[in-house]
């Protein structure tokens, strides 16, 4: 069986825009595939040591609520983190994996994860503060793989 | 049932957790071995279904029991 391949660019930095690439990417890597995610601008922020990921339900209409609240007092301090809490909670109730639980998954598989360089020196991030085991690189280090991909997303 | 070498229990796991579990104990097992993997997850049983396509290891057996299932996979 030759040998699939699937690339993926993340973009996003929140607690529920980091569960699509993590999981796709630690399955993809159980049923065989090679695998390669791309992190750049908010998405490097998955691949920090100590995850501290939110979500918000500002601009976001779809998300569902555990009581209806105006959309001023959703923007009040301390929602957000309250909210992040809630949602944490929930998915541990239900038995959904911790954003960091999938994404040792994927280290341990050989996924490999590449950091964007020019948005680490954008943002001014030391490569300190990322996980071992990954790599940097730019655009070309990223075509060169999803070149031959048979599944390359944007996330 | 039929008989098997080794057996995860994935019960309360949701996806992806029941593949990525399976994919390790296969891992530690021998070729022609049989584990038995047991799931609440109702998405499992597509889930199964394609990683056996994937992988070539075959799904011997794929049923409810109780409000469980119940999967044989054979290492290939």
């Amino acid at each position: 069986m030759s040998e699939k391949k699937l690339a993926i660019i993340a973009t996003k930095g929140s607690l529920d825009w980091a569960y699509p690439p993590f999981i796709l990417a630690s399955t993809a890597a159980a049923l065989g595939y090679e695998v390669q995610v791309f992190f750049t601008f908010y998405g490097l922020q998955l691949l920090r040591k100590k995850l501290d990921l939110k979500l918000t339900s500002l601009g976001n209409p779809g998300m569902p609520m555990p009581m209806p609240m105006p959309v001023l007092l959703q923007a009040l301090p301390g929602m957000q983190s309250m909210m992040s809490v809630m949602m944490k909670n929930k998915m541990k109730s239900k038995g959904v994996a911790s954003v960091e639980e999938l994404r040792s998954l994927c280290l341990e598989a050989d996924v490999k994860m590449i950091a964007c360089q020019m948005t680490v020196d954008l943002f001014e991030f030391n490569n300190s503060e990322f996980i071992d085991g990954i790599e940097f690189g730019g655009a070309a280090t990223f075509l060169g793989f999803a070149g031959d991909s048979d599944i390359c997303l944007f996330v | 049932m039929a008989n098997f070498d080794q057996e995860l229990d994935a019960s309360g796991l949701n996806c992806p957790l029941p593949i990525l579990r399976a994919k390790k104990s296969l891992a530690a097992m021998e070729s022609g071995q049989v584990l038995h993997i047991i799931a609440t997850d109702p998405g499992a049983v597509k889930d199964f279904e394609a990683f056996a396509k994937q992988t070539g290891n075959e799904l011997m057996e794929s049923r409810e029991e109780a409000g469980k299932f119940h999967f044989m996979m054979k290492k290939s």
